[in-house]
């Protein structure tokens, strides 16, 4: 499983990439294995605030629609559009797919590391 | 196989109308082409529709243990009753006078299920579980708005119910908030105090839930959410367990639906019609959609409730549901009743055990009428997932189990026999579901490429998601 070193993450398997003061937020390699083919997401709108720990919208798979809970507080200052049109990209390519951008970013203390993040999954299985 | 559209040709088809015998009228509206109906002789359509049926699995083929789904066995009987042409040839706007024994059947049906759900009044206006859900909760927030109390905005939802639950209370303006089920797959009763307060409306659960387990704080959870001011509505989903045993009414319930077409065994799986009947207790009454069937003077007639949050459908509901669910009902009896309960949990407990020493059981313990499997020991070491097994079961005739549901367990198979399985099918069931698990190890590709013996293979499931057909696209 791909848990590139360089990002930080949740416990509900979504990745944060801190770029100055803005944060990138996608979902892992884990979270799109076990979502299986994502078919649809709900995207939240530029402008809304998200809150870590609450859910800023859903991915559908063939399984199941799913929650995509925020790993930080703050505002979305950028929604990857081409994700509705495209949503197989967040299978294909997690790390690449990103969901939103955030900023300014709070609340970034519970985030994991990716040694932390590694033994989490280990041992969700 | 071809569609019906791409059968026969222009012109052939069948006189299934009567001489007109009264004058001709022209709509005022013609269409501007004519509609695309099938071109076909009755023979046509009899092989087209007897071969569809050859390709299909239904109860009437064999085991069908789709967890939350209750496809139990239906009678013939009730069938038959249904057809009665008394009840056929009914026509929704004639005279009442003239359709007594319809508003009867409705009166009855209406009372012997109050009885066994514990309320006081009893609707089927809604034509299924999802559309009982919705109107259930609009009685819930009739109610608050009634004594106006417009503070209670939000609804609260375990994460273990269906996924219909927190839609209901989101398209009748609630805010849901999704409360975590404790490592015995209940309510957690700490979460569940946190949540209330003076915003709650309500509570929607499943009892027992969606993993099989009788919650046995239901007594409790009902009092946090009364205590807080709110109500309590319960989805019938799987009442199929308890009916005739325990009343969701005395649980502490104020509302309820119950699927008909599942627990009073009349035919789904299909997409309808089925029933969603409604129960409330008496001061839930006055908001009931309308109009209730009601007895005076030894005549039937319809009124409708005061507060009344209106109709949910045109005329009464799928009566024809109706007609079946009290064959159903007055065939069993009060014993019957209780009886299929109990079979429909001591046939899942018999599977459960019989399957427990190969399988992982999501919660080892005794189950309600069904079971959650996880396969997510089986997937890691040999690679075949729930979705591969039960591709495999396909090859022996059998229909799989829910997959990947409820969201709470990882890679789920749940299992709800009915209690109209026989034993003899269920040592079956179970030798099969035994020898794919050691199939999975021996050879695992023959799971990842199943099934090999239907009439199609293994579906684009994700290609049928993403570019969706929804219709049938004429030249």
């Amino acid at each position: 499983m791909n848990i590139p070193a360089e990002l930080k993450y949740s416990k509900s398997h979504e990745w944060v990439k801190m770029d100055g003061d803005v944060a990138v937020i996608g979902i892992s390699d884990f979270a799109q294995d076990a979502l299986g083919d994502v078919v649809f997401i709900n995207l939240p709108a530029e402008g809304d605030s998200v809150t870590a720990g609450e859910s800023f919208g859903d991915v559908e798979s063939v399984k199941a629609v799913s929650d995509v809970i925020c790993p930080v507080s703050g505002t979305i200052c950028e929604v990857n559009e081409a994700l509705a049109d495209a949503p197989e990209t967040l299978n294909s390519d997690p790390y690449g797919a990103w969901i939103i951008k955030v900023s300014p970013v709070t609340d970034t203390e519970a985030l994991l590391d990716a040694a932390a993040y590694e033994a989490h999954c280990a041992q969700e299985g | 196989m071809k569609l019906i559209f791409e059968l026969g040709v222009e012109g052939r088809g069948m006189t299934l109308m009567p001489e007109c015998d009264v004058p001709e009228y022209q709509l005022p509206e013609e269409r501007s082409e004519a509609l695309h109906l099938p071109h076909v002789s009755e023979n046509e359509l009899t092989r087209h529709y007897t071969a569809l049926c050859k390709r299909i699995h239904g109860v009437n083929d064999g085991f069908y243990p789709l967890g939350s789904c209750t496809m139990k066995y239906n009678p013939k009987i009730d069938e038959d009753m249904a057809a009665l042409p008394g009840f056929t040839q009914l026509h929704p706007l004639q005279p009442i006078e003239t359709a007594q024994g319809a508003l009867e059947a409705l009166h009855t049906l209406g009372a012997e299920l109050g009885e066994v759900f514990g309320m006081d009044a009893v609707t089927f206006q809604p034509a299924a579980g999802a559309h009982g859900e919705f109107t259930g909760v609009l009685l819930i927030k009739a109610y608050h708005t009634d004594r106006g109390d417009t503070a209670r905005t939000k609804i609260i939802v375990p994460d273990s119910a269906h996924g219909t639950n927190p839609a209901t209370a989101a398209m009748c303006g609630f805010q849901v908030i999704n409360i975590p089920s404790g490592v015995d797959g209940c309510v957690d009763l700490d979460a569940l105090r946190a949540a209330v307060g003076p915003d709650t409306a309500g509570l929607m659960l499943t009892n027992p839930n969606t993993v099989g387990i009788f919650d046995k704080n239901i007594l409790e959870i009902t009092k946090i959410i009364h205590d807080a001011g709110g109500l309590c509505y319960y989805d019938g989903a799987n009442l199929n367990a308890v009916m005739g045993v325990v009343r969701p009414g005395d649980m502490g319930f104020d509302c309820i639906h119950s699927n008909l077409h599942k627990t009073f065994a009349t035919p789904h799986g299909g997409g309808g019609p089925g029933a969603g009947a409604v129960g409330c207790k008496e001061f839930l009454k006055k908001y009931m959609p309308g109009p209730l069937v009601v007895k005076k003077d030894g005549k039937y007639g319809f009124a409708y409730p005061e507060k009344s949050i209106g109709r949910v459908k045109m005329f009464y509901g799928n009566f024809d549901v109706v007609v079946r669910a009290l064959t159903y009902v007055l065939t069993l009896g009060k014993s019957g009743i209780r009886e299929a309960a109990m079979n429909a949990v001591l046939n899942a407990n018999y599977m459960r055990v019989r399957l427990k020493d190969t399988f992982t059981m999501a919660y080892d313990e005794i189950c309600m009428h069904e079971f959650v499997m996880s396969l997510v020991d089986l997937h890691k070491e040999t690679g075949v997932s729930a979705l591969d097994l039960a591709k495999g079961m396909l090859d022996f005739g059998l229909h799989p189990p829910t997959m990947y549901f409820p969201l709470i367990v990882h890679e789920a198979l749940m299992i709800e026999p009915c209690e109209t399985e026989s034993k003899e099918t269920m040592d079956e069931v179970c030798g099969i579901y035994c020898k794919l698990f050691e199939l999975a190890h021996s050879d695992p590709e023959t799971l990842h490429t199943a099934p090999h013996s239907t009439p199609v293979r293994r579906l684009d499931e994700v290609g049928a998601a993403r570019n969706m057909v929804l219709r049938y696209q004429f030249a």
